[in-house]
């Protein structure tokens, strides 16, 4: 690697590239207060300087495995934290089978479709499935809710949280001790407390708000969900120049999956679609750009076969591709064979 | 919020007098551009980007809600715009949203500007009676608008009400109508609208209709591209509900289905079942294409078939796929099932246009003076 690759600003890198320091072995035996009078700068500006290419060529500190490669884990170490994690349940039995479980967290999911398909519905789901207490099978956590276009509204998700509260109920009809306890806190007004909600109205909040998430978080740790719907309105109305926002893009998607990896939590992108001429005609696609598409980790797109409502798993690195049907109820979203009433387990 | 100042944001003097250097002032510059191009134009050290960034990100973010707190304030100032068609508002949970772009297509003459001018009405109406007690703005594009009409709605609905001294002439009073005859006065109206919304106690914006305006568009031989005055009319008008917590109601055209328009995804691939090609049968899809769609929050959809008109809750957040079948009398639209016929599937987004009268026939009957006026 060589020094105008260095993370510096412009005039010490000039500075340093003048003075003859050109590979990064030349400043590896220096001391700062002569790099400082070398180049005429401030001591700790020279620190700075030193600091960046030691960060560069040395390895950090931590856990270092078998000392091959700093930072790295093994295989079976991810396996075991893998197996532990719980998912977030989508309400659809079908839909959390073919995702192997429900959402998984420390991944960005991207969902999209066409108007009306339900991915709101969706995205209120999660943010109510993600609430569910631990002893019953969820995580336990809030959610933050990020609505650029204006579709959240509170009513339906009232209604939505008190259809998952009724299932929990029915399905958990055990009267003893240490579901009492939890009994108390599945209440509606507490779902929707634990929902954190923020309206965007532009591309810019929408970079300030993900940009400050990181702040965010770490006040709230009992995060477990960012849902953003949708992530597509304003950069395809404002933005003149394209290549520009394929950038910008980059950066907002590289941020959210460090977020989610950092605190642990799930990221939900939904999508809106367009369409793209392939193959001599037009398909429907989801919209941001090919360059786009490759940024989430896993990827459903919402989609009507027929007369139902389907969702296709398209991309995901550890399960197949398939579909299921799903309903939007009253209560939410639900499986196609969930209108019958679960026997009760005396 | 993304015209914020750095200045006033709070960054120490000498890292905004960098950014201010740099042609750099509003929130909106700052983070268009990723970090390492805002290193190398500022020529400051990355850390102190990456600060100045968290900085006025924090600064420019919205403050959050929690959703028990956007329920109770729903609660507390009503949050719709009743239609006194109670199926409808069953449906719709209260009526039409405050805050929202709620969309009416269908083919000419089904009722789309009967169903306007009923709710322009409505909203004037003192809150006694059910209505919002405010003003209302009228954009008519296609000179639709009839205040004749308006009135007789007025009077058949609510005869108690208009027959008293006045009160017509009230109501009318508070009903502004323009008249934009082209796309940079719409826009124009509309920025103008910014502040008289808040000030004057508006509180309904009517466009009849939205399609005309692209039309005005393609006249003038613009193409159509990202960059069209009319897309950012558009966005401007759903930020404008946004802000002012106003319901806003948009008529749209039809316009031709063709074969090419069922789109399918590429894992789909090119399927020729029964459904599509009765879907095709209708022939007609709603004008201004899919990204429009994606932005309106509600969509009704007025379209006949089978002999009798139906208005279908297309796309909304809290409501069933339902069609509810109407008719248009001198006291405006009347619903005449309220519970509403369940739409399976896909057929909810369907606009069908067969077998049925059109409007303007029927009109001749009603060309007589209101009662007041004789």
């Amino acid at each position: 690697m060589e020094i105008s690759n260095l993370p510096i600003s412009p005039s010490i890198r000039s500075k340093l590239l003048s003075k003859g320091y050109t590979s990064l072995s030349s400043l590896s035996s220096i001391s700062p207060s002569f790099l400082a009078q070398e180049l005429s700068v401030k001591l700790e500006e020279a620190v700075e300087v030193l600091r960046a290419v030691s960060d560069t060529t040395t390895s950090k500190s931590a856990h270092i495995p078998y000392g091959i490669i700093p930072g790295a884990v093994t295989a079976w170490d991810m396996l075991s934290e893998e197996q532990m994690q719980r998912h977030i349940s989508t309400g659809c039995e079908d839909l959390d089978a073919i995702l192997g479980g429900g959402i998984h967290c420390k991944e960005v999911t991207e969902v999209g479709g066409v108007p009306g398909i339900g991915k709101t519905q969706l995205g209120i789901q999660l943010a109510v499935n993600v609430q569910i207490p631990v002893e019953y099978g969820g995580l336990g956590g809030k959610a933050v809710y990020i609505d650029t276009e204006g579709s959240f509204m509170a009513e339906r998700a009232y209604q939505i949280a008190e259809g998952c509260i009724y299932d929990i109920l029915d399905k958990f009809p055990s009267n003893s001790r240490e579901f009492l306890s939890c009994k108390e806190r599945l209440q509606v007004n507490n779902f929707l407390a634990g929902i954190f909600y923020f309206r965007i109205c532009s591309y810019t909040e929408q970079i300030a708000v993900i940009n400050y998430l990181e702040n965010f978080l770490t006040e709230h740790g009992d995060v477990k969900l960012v849902i953003i719907d949708s992530v597509t309105f304003h950069f395809r109305q404002d933005f003149d120049d394209l290549a520009q926002r394929t950038r910008v893009l980059g950066g907002l998607s590289l941020r959210l999956m460090k977020l989610s990896k950092m605190f642990n939590l799930a990221v939900v992108l939904l999508n809106q679609v367009t369409t793209k001429f392939t193959d001599g005609s037009f398909q429907l696609t989801l919209a941001l750009g090919d360059s786009w598409s490759h940024s989430c980790t896993n990827r459903i797109i919402l989609h009507w076969n027929g007369n139902e409502r389907c969702a296709y798993i398209e991309k995901s690195p550890s399960v197949p591709s398939a579909s299921a049907p799903y309903l939007v109820t009253g209560k939410g979203i639900r499986g196609i064979n969930s209108n019958f009433k679960r026997a009760r387990i005396m | 919020m993304a015209n914020k100042l750095i200045n006033q944001m709070g960054l120490p003097p000498s890292l905004s007098h960098v950014f201010s250097a740099r042609n750099i002032l509003t929130a909106k510059d700052a983070l268009s551009l990723p970090e390492i191009d805002l290193m190398a134009l500022l020529d400051i050290d990355i850390d102190l980007v990456r600060a100045a960034v968290a900085r006025i990100s924090e600064a420019t973010c919205p403050p959050f809600q929690t959703g028990l707190a956007l329920l109770e304030e729903k609660m507390k100032s009503g949050g719709h715009l009743s239609t006194f068609l109670p199926g409808l508002d069953i449906a719709l949970c209260g009526g039409i949203p405050f805050g929202a772009l709620t969309e009416l297509v269908g083919p000419s003459g089904i009722g789309k500007t009967q169903f306007c001018l009923k709710l322009a009405l409505l909203a004037a109406l003192p809150e006694c009676y059910g209505g919002l007690n405010g003003q209302v703005i009228y954009i008519d594009t296609e000179s639709k608008f009839s205040s004749r009409r308006m009135i007789e709605i007025g009077e058949g609905s609510f005869p108690q009400i208009f027959r008293l001294q006045g009160l017509a002439q009230k109501m009318a009073g508070r009903i502004i109508v323009t008249r934009p005859t082209s796309i940079s006065e719409f826009n124009d109206s509309l920025q103008q609208m910014k502040l008289t919304l808040l000030q004057n106690e508006v509180k309904l914006l009517i466009v009849d209709s939205i399609a005309a305006l692209v039309s005005w568009d393609n006249e003038k031989g613009i193409i159509s591209s990202r960059q069209s005055p009319v897309r950012g009319s558009l966005s401007f008008l759903k930020s404008i509900a946004e802000f002012s917590q106003v319901p806003v109601v948009v008529t749209n055209q039809v316009r031709s289905h063709s074969n090419d328009d069922t789109f399918h995804y590429i894992f789909q691939g090119h399927r020729k079942d029964t459904s599509n090609s009765e879907r095709s049968e209708s022939h007609l899809t709603a004008a201004l294409g899919i990204q429009w769609a994606h932005a309106v929050t509600i969509r009704l959809i007025f379209e006949a078939h089978s002999g009798h008109r139906f208005i279908k809750v297309a796309k909304s957040p809290i409501s069933p796929p339902v069609a509810f079948p109407f008719v248009v009398e001198s006291s405006g639209i009347t619903l005449l099932n309220q519970e509403g016929i369940s739409v399976a599937g896909s057929e909810i987004n369907a606009i069908r246009c067969q077998g049925w009268k059109s409007f303007s026939g029927i009109i001749q009957q009603w060309n007589q003076l209101p009662s007041f006026m004789q």
